[in-house]
């Protein structure tokens, strides 16, 4: 075991990989040489050499055409997208390519790819680099999203999304990328993707979240417990598919349930997840569902961040009025 | 104020000087006499008798697939009459071992190199027994997206070149696709990764109803070729031999470890943009149309062959019953062919496990097709 922050865990999950598959191919915008403009693939190339890891030209799309066509010759390309902000320039070959790669090929052909990106607010990025995008992809069939809130989730959910035979967007929130350490095992090991984790269990309500709004819900969690509310946290890990199981499990349980998310009302995948519940468990329910994620506006100024992203306060507040309804 | 006479720089005549190299390339006249004998493609009297019969097949082809799509018994159709030499001419040039990304034009070239007609007839209905290439074609599906193609190409290359392998991939679009962002990308990328592919525009003049000249000021769409560093070709799209010679050069080059070629065959679609309400008479004139049956590839290559005593009527008549024949054998199986079901979709999204969602939409359908 080793102390790891996320990106460190991230980094040991693509160097794992590399070494076991020799098809695994690392490629983006400076992650060869420089080790990723985050560090994350940090001696890779210096480790695998230049066949393995390498630099693209600046093009986005052109290097989602690659993933598609390396994919075609027996390839499992771990593409890097420098900030998700920049993923409409490649939405085609995430949504309208590499997504249908098995349908449209009558299923002679396979898309082994993870599209990895960084996103997520807080940390005062300029223009398009923080935009919570995740619903955009989620809306696609033939594409399972993935966003991991801790080391050892990072770790294991990269691994599955690596060996998974069907395009994973993997996406990396950069608040967490160095926000804290945790005990990572050394060796391989993985998380299932569609499987979300209970990361506190309660009786009076779930909060059902994901990326960095999760630290944000445990801090909740423990002002609301001072008040004698017990609350059950759930970290979805993967946004689509979504684990109905262990969600509609926890609802049945409490009875209560508040979706927390950062990126905007209208976006995210927090509609979703109330609907579900709405079709599945409503005759369990005490309360309308309560929902915590950010205005309808563009993703804010960098200096507007903090009065606009979701937090503690806010999973508090919303917290109080599903409680006491 | 006076304008300055004297630029420091003459940008003009460079522009000029670029667009002057690109010059057309061509083997046969319009009479089918050999215009550069230096050019003149190594293939043997049975080789070229099976480029014309290729030709010719699929001039048929078309003849009776307009035919099959105004009976309602083909979908979604793109015509190919006038681009038989840009297609099968360039696609003669590939090996087996080749990887095609053709655009939604160009089925013939699937075909050729190993798709079933009916397949191919099925892809047209909209059945995805139709996109399933058999094991010995490497190749996808048509692409609809409009350079998507490209991209995808620069990666299928580098694959290759990575496996080590003595294969090139190549792709097709249309003169309007040279607009397109991913174009530009996808023979960037294969130029910067030195990849072995080969790009093909069949500038056919139009894109729908814009003519050529509406989608760029370049002289040429080969010197495009010019922006990412690698050659670029224009050739005679309707010269069988000249489309051969230039494809098969350009794949000897990115089998030579040289990297790719971008190759603008000048050629002519004597049918609509599709079979979907497309009615080129709005904005093509018969003058036009005109001008360009004279240069027929089918004409010149025959009046070649005859010369040569290689082709006569009576072998061209052959050639046009058995693509008749062949059609209709292929459309009788493509209507055997079992319909397709919800369930079935479903088991195509995932090569892996279903996810719940879908899983519990497929137990639903399964349920509702087993009354």
């Amino acid at each position: 075991m080793a102390q790891m922050t996320m990106i460190q865990a991230i980094t040991n999950a693509l160097q794992t990989e590399l070494k076991n598959d020799e098809n695994v191919l690392v490629f983006g915008e400076d992650v060869g040489v420089n080790g990723g403009v985050f560090r994350a693939t940090e001696g890779l190339q210096k480790e695998f050499g230049e066949d393995r890891v390498f630099d693209t030209p600046l093009a986005e799309s052109g290097i989602g055409g690659l993933a598609v066509g390396l994919s075609l010759t027996g390839f499992r390309p771990v593409m890097e997208i420098q900030f998700f902000g920049f993923v409409f320039e490649v939405f085609d070959s995430l949504a309208a390519q590499l997504s249908r790669q098995y349908f449209r090929s009558g299923g002679t052909k396979t898309a082994p790819v993870v599209i990895r990106s960084p996103f997520g607010g807080g940390v005062h990025t300029p223009e398009l680099h923080a935009d919570n995008l995740e619903g955009l992809v989620a809306q696609t069939p033939g594409l399972k999203v993935v966003i991991p809130s801790n080391p050892y989730d990072a770790k294991g959910l990269l691994i599955s999304a690596i060996r998974d035979n069907d395009p994973v967007v993997y996406l990396e929130h950069m608040k967490l990328y160095r926000s804290f350490r945790e005990e990572v095992p050394e060796e391989e090991y993985t998380v299932e993707i569609g499987k979300a984790a209970v990361k506190q269990e309660g009786t009076d309500l779930s909060i059902i979240t994901y990326g960095a709004m999760v630290q944000e819900s445990m801090k909740a969690a423990e002002q609301l417990s001072k008040d004698g509310h017990s609350v059950e946290v759930i970290d979805l890990r993967t946004v689509q598919p979504l684990d109905i199981d262990t969600i509609i499990g926890s609802v049945e349980k409490t009875g209560r349930v508040l979706v927390v998310q950062e990126a905007q009302k209208q976006a995210g995948i927090g509609a979703n997840v109330v609907s579900e519940i709405s079709e599945r468990a409503i005759l369990s329910l005490e309360a309308p569902i309560g929902r915590v994620s950010a205005p309808d506006t563009c993703y804010p100024f960098t200096q507007a961040e903090n009065v606009w992203l979701p937090n503690v306060n806010d999973i508090v507040t919303e917290a109080k009025k599903v409680l006491e309804f | 104020m006076a304008v300055k006479k004297k630029a420091g720089f003459d940008a003009v005549s460079v522009l000029n000087e670029i667009e002057s190299k690109f010059e057309v390339v061509q083997v046969l006249d319009l009479d089918g006499n050999v215009v550069n004998e230096d050019l003149m493609p190594d293939l043997s009297d049975e080789q070229l008798v099976e480029l014309m019969t290729r030709m010719v097949w699929t001039r048929v082809l078309d003849q009776r697939s307009v035919a099959l799509n105004r009976q309602g018994r083909l979908g979604f159709y793109a015509p190919t009459a006038g681009q038989e030499a840009s297609q099968l001419a360039s696609s003669y040039a590939l090996e087996q071992q080749d990887y095609i990304l053709p655009g939604y034009r160009d089925v013939p070239q699937l075909i050729w190199q190993g798709l079933p007609l009916t397949k191919a007839f099925l892809w047209s209905r909209g059945h995805f027994v139709g996109s399933q290439m058999p094991e010995n074609v490497r190749a996808l599906a048509p692409q609809i997206i409009i350079g998507a193609q490209y991209v995808q190409t620069a990666g299928v290359a580098l694959g290759l070149k990575k496996r080590g392998e003595q294969a090139v991939a190549i792709t097709y679009t249309g003169d309007g696709g040279s607009s397109q962002g991913d174009f530009y990308e996808g023979i960037n990328f294969a130029s910067a990764f030195k990849a072995p592919a080969i790009f093909v525009i069949q500038n056919n003049n139009y894109a729908i109803s814009t003519p050529r000249s509406k989608q760029t000021g370049a002289k040429t769409l080969a010197q495009k070729a010019v922006a990412v560093g690698i050659p670029g070709i224009v050739v005679d799209g309707m010269d069988a031999l000249a489309v051969y010679a230039v494809t098969k050069e350009a794949r000897d080059r990115a089998i030579a470890g040289e990297g790719p070629t971008l190759i603008e065959t000048m050629t002519y679609r004597y049918g609509p943009h599709t079979m979907a309400g497309d009615d080129p008479t709005r904005y093509r004139t018969s003058d036009e149309d005109a001008e360009w049956v004279k240069k027929d590839p089918l004409v010149r290559f025959r009046k070649f062959l005859e010369a040569k005593g290689l082709w006569n009527e009576e072998k061209e008549n052959e050639i046009i019953e058995k693509a008749k024949e062949d059609i209709k054998a292929a459309i009788k199986e493509a209507d055997a062919t079992p319909k397709q079901t919800v369930s079935q979709l479903a088991e195509l999204m995932y090569s892996g496990e279903m996810p719940q969602n879908l899983k519990e939409q497929y137990e639903i359908f399964k349920e509702k097709e087993s009354k």
